[in-house]
C-alpha cells in the first residue's frame, strides 16, 4: 500500500464520520441562530435516532419505515422537550438555557440507560455488499450513505432556508426578532421548529452511523463534542461553515491518527477546538457576524 | 469583545463538559435473607460504563451462586450475603467502594471487572487489611507479591496469555507481526508484556497502533498495518472497541489472520462483529469450549456444570463470569476453613492448591497470587460465529 493510497484511505474515513459531525453541527448552528443557544443536547438527539432505529427494526419494521419512524419519533420527544423544558425559561439568559441543555443531554442519556441498558447494539448496513476499491484505498457502501445522506441534506436545508416560508420566517428571527414579530412571525413557534428541525437532522444522522460505529446510550456525549466543535471551527453561526468545519474536523481527526499517532485522536480535536477558541474566536470561516444562517 | 467573552463562556463549559465525560450508572445492592450473623461479602464490579460486558455477567455469576449457597444452608451454617456495588467503570469510584464496604464489615471483597479500576482498589485494601481477589487480568495487580500482600486474581494474567500467544505464533512459524491496542490500562499492560515477551522469542513487531476505548472507526490505524504487510496481527482490547477493529479489519481486505486477546471471550463481540469475526484466532481459558475438551480434562464437569446452570438463567455464558466465579468461590473455600477473621481468611487464600476453577486449576503461593499455569488456556477459533478449538 504506497503513501497515496494511504492517504486517500485516510480521506474517506475522515469524510464518513466529518459527514455525521456536519450533520450534527448543522443542528447546533440552526439552533444558536434562532434561539441563541448551544444546545449540547444534541448529540443525544443522534443517540435518540440511533437507538429508536435499533428497536423498530429488531422489531421487524422495514428499513424506510424505521427510518422515517424514528425521525419522527425523535422530533416528538424533541418538541415535548422544547415545550416543557426550554420555553418556560425564555426569559432566562442564554447560559442559563445553555445550562438547561446539558442537563437535558444528562437525563436523556440516564433515561437511555434504564430503556436500553449499557450494550451496543448493531445495526444492519442499509445495503448488503462488500467494501468498494478505489485507489488501493477501500470504502464500505454504507460510508457512501453517510456521505450521500450528509450532502442531500444540505441541499435539503439550503432550499428550506432560501424557499419556504417557515426558511424564511427563521431567518427573519435571527436579523431582527423584534422586526419579525412585528410581521406576524412568532419567534416561541420558530423556536420550536428549530429545535425540531435540529432533531430531525441529529436523529437522520444517527441512523446512518449506527451500523458503522454500533448504538449505545452514551454515543451521543462524543458525538455532540465533536459536533459541536465543528460548528466553532465554523464560526457557530453559518451553515456552510458548519459543515466545512465538520468534514475538516474528520478528515483531520483521521490523518491525525494516522500519520501522527493514534492513540492522541480525541485530543487533537479538542486542541484544535482551544486553538481556534484563543486564536480565531469567530471561527476560521467565521464572518463579521450580522447574518447569520 | 462580546463575542470574544461568548466565546469564553463557551470554552469553559466545554471544559466542564470533558470533566463530565465519564460513564454514569446507578449503584445496586443485593442482599439475601437474614439470618443469624450472615458472613458478609463485598463485590465491586464494571457495572455500568465502559467495563459492563464484563460486569454485567459477572454481577450475575455471584448471585447465581450466593443463592445456591444459600438455598443449601450457606457456610458453616451461616448464609452469605453479598454487598453488589458498581463502581460505574471508574477508577476513583472504585477506590472509594473498597471505604465504603470495610466500613459495612464485608469479610473479603471480590472484583472489580477490569484491570484500571481493580488496579484503584489495591493500595485501599492494603491498608484497609481485607482480602481482595480481582477477576482482571494486569499481571501488575498481583506483582510485586511483597507489594500485594492482600490482594489475589483468577484472570490469566497477561504474561500467560503473551505466553500463549507467542507459542502459537511460533507452532505457525510466523516472525513479523503487527501490534494493535486499546488506549487503556488493558491494552498498555498487554503491549508491554507482548513486546518483552516478542523479543525474547525472536518475534519482530514491525508496527505498533493505538486506539481509543470508545472509538467507532479504527480505519487509519489498520491502515497502517496493512502497509506493513505482517505475517499476523494482535489485536489487544474488549468489545465494542475490539469488534469495531475486527469489522475495519475485513472492510479493509486485510490478509494477515487476526488474532485478539482473551478480551474477547464474550458472545458479545461476536454479536456485534458477526460475520467479519469469523477466523478471529485467540486464547482463552476452556469455558467457551467446554463441551468440546476430552473427558479426562480435570475441570470439564465444573465448566459444563457451570456453563449450564448459567445459560439456563442468563444467556451465553462468558468467560468474565468465570473469572467472578473462581474469585467468589475461592474466598467461600477460605472462609469456610478460616471462619470470619480477615486475616486468616487471606492466608486461607494464599493456601489454596489444586482449585479447580473455571479459568483454571489453581495453586496460589505466597510467591504466586493468581496460581494459574500455560494449561489454564486454549487457542479458540470463531468459525461461523462459533467458538471452536484452533489447530
Amino acid at each position: 500500500m504506497d503513501l497515496a493510497s494511504q492517504l486517500l484511505q485516510f480521506i474517506f474515513s475522515g469524510l464518513t464520520m466529518g459527514g455525521i459531525y456536519a450533520l450534527v453541527a448543522l443542528g447546533f448552528v440552526i439552533i444558536h441562530n434562532v434561539t441563541g443557544i448551544i444546545n449540547f443536547a444534541q448529540g443525544e438527539f443522534v443517540m435518540l435516532g440511533a437507538m429508536f432505529m435499533v428497536t423498530l427494526t429488531g422489531a421487524g419494521v422495514p428499513l424506510l419505515l424505521a427510518i422515517v419512524l424514528s425521525i419522527i419519533l425523535v422530533m416528538i420527544v424533541v418538541g415535548i422537550i422544547e415545550f416543557g423544558a426550554i420555553r418556560p425559561a425564555k426569559k432566562a439568559s442564554p447560559v442559563t438555557l445553555v445550562i438547561i441543555t446539558i442537563g437535558l443531554s444528562s437525563s436523556i442519556r440516564g433515561i437511555a440507560l434504564l430503556v436500553w441498558g449499557t450494550d451496543p447494539y448493531k445495526l444492519a448496513p442499509f445495503t448488503k455488499g462488500s467494501s468498494i476499491q478505489i485507489g488501493g484505498a477501500s470504502i464500505i457502501p454504507q460510508s457512501l450513505w453517510v456521505i450521500g445522506t450528509t450532502v442531500v441534506i444540505l441541499t435539503l436545508t439550503f432550499f428550506i432556508f432560501e424557499y419556504t416560508y417557515w426558511g424564511k420566517a427563521l431567518r427573519a428571527c435571527v436579523v431582527n426578532k423584534f422586526a419579525a414579530r412585528l410581521m406576524g412571525i412568532s419567534p416561541q413557534k420558530m423556536s420550536l421548529f428549530a429545535f425540531v428541525f435540529s432533531a430531525a437532522l441529529g436523529a437522520l444522522a444517527g441512523i446512518v452511523i449506527a451500523p458503522i460505529t454500533y448504538a449505545t446510550y452514551d454515543m451521543g456525549l462524543m458525538l455532540g463534542l465533536k459536533g459541536f466543535i465543528a460548528a466553532v471551527l465554523g464560526g457557530l453561526s453559518s451553515t456552510p461553515g458548519a459543515v466545512i468545519g465538520g468534514l475538516a474536523l474528520g478528515i483531520i481527526e483521521s490523518l491525525g491518527a494516522g500519520l501522527v499517532s493514534s492513540g492522541y485522536k480525541d485530543g487533537i480535536a479538542f486542541i484544535i477546538l482551544l486553538l481556534v477558541l484563543f486564536l480565531k474566536p469567530g471561527g476560521i470561516f467565521g464572518t463579521s457576524g450580522s447574518k447569520r444562517v | 469583545m462580546v463575542r470574544f467573552k461568548k466565546m469564553s463562556a463557551i470554552l469553559v463549559i466545554t471544559l466542564i463538559l470533558g470533566l463530565l465525560l465519564t460513564g454514569c450508572g446507578g449503584g445496586e445492592k443485593t442482599s439475601t435473607t437474614e439470618t443469624k450473623e450472615p458472613y458478609k461479602i463485598g463485590v465491586i464490579l464494571d457495572i455500568s460504563g465502559g467495563g459492563s460486558s464484563l460486569g454485567i455477567p459477572e454481577r450475575d455469576t455471584v448471585n447465581m451462586i450466593a443463592e445456591e449457597i444459600n438455598k443449601a444452608g450457606g457456610i458453616n451454617g451461616h448464609q452469605i450475603e453479598l454487598l453488589v456495588e458498581d463502581n460505574k467503570s471508574d477508577e476513583t469510584e472504585s477506590k472509594l467502594l473498597v471505604k465504603k464496604l470495610v466500613d459495612r464489615g464485608v469479610l473479603a471483597i471480590v472484583g472489580s471487572s477490569t484491570s484500571g479500576t481493580s488496579m484503584a482498589m489495591t493500595d485501599a485494601v492494603n491498608i484497609a487489611e481485607i482480602p481482595m481477589v480481582s477477576a482482571a487480568a494486569n499481571a501488575k495487580i498481583v506483582t510485586p507479591v511483597s507489594e500485594r500482600k492482600w490482594v489475589f486474581k483468577t484472570a490469566q494474567s497477561d504474561s500467560l496469555v503473551v505466553e500463549k500467544i507467542i507459542t502459537y505464533l511460533k507452532s505457525k512459524g510466523w516472525t513479523k507481526v503487527a501490534f494493535a491496542s486499546v488506549n487503556s490500562k488493558y491494552g498498555d499492560g498487554g503491549r508491554a508484556v507482548f513486546e518483552k515477551a516478542a523479543a525474547e522469542a525472536g518475534i519482530t513487531i514491525l508496527g505498533q497502533e493505538k486506539f481509543g476505548e470508545k472509538d467507532v472507526d479504527m480505519t487509519p490505524q489498520i491502515t497502517n498495518i496493512k502497509r506493513l504487510n505482517p505475517q499476523a496481527v494482535i489485536c489487544w482490547a474488549i468489545p465494542p472497541a475490539a469488534s469495531i477493529f475486527t469489522k475495519n479489519y475485513s472492510e479493509l481486505n486485510v490478509t494477515s489472520p487476526l488474532i485478539h486477546s482473551h478480551g474477547i471471550g464474550n458472545q458479545k463481540f461476536i454479536e456485534l462483529a458477526g460475520d467479519t469475526a469469523n477466523g478471529v484466532v485467540f486464547p482463552i481459558g476452556k469455558l467457551l469450549v467446554a463441551e468440546n475438551l476430552p473427558d479426562t480434562d480435570p475441570q470439564k464437569s465444573v465448566l459444563v456444570d457451570y456453563a449450564t446452570k448459567f445459560e439456563a438463567k442468563y444467556g451465553a455464558r462468558n468467560t468474565f463470569g468465570g473469572h467472578a466465579w473462581d474469585a467468589l468461590k475461592i474466598v467461600l473455600a477460605a472462609i469456610e476453613k478460616a471462619g470470619p477473621d480477615r486475616t486468616k481468611i487471606r492466608d486461607e487464600i494464599e493456601k489454596t492448591q489444586n482449585f479447580t476453577g473455571i479459568s483454571g486449576i489453581f495453586n496460589m503461593s505466597s510467591d504466586d497470587h493468581n496460581g494459574l499455569a500455560l494449561d489454564s488456556m486454549v487457542m479458540v477459533q470463531i468459525d461461523q460465529g462459533k467458538w471452536v478449538l484452533a489447530q
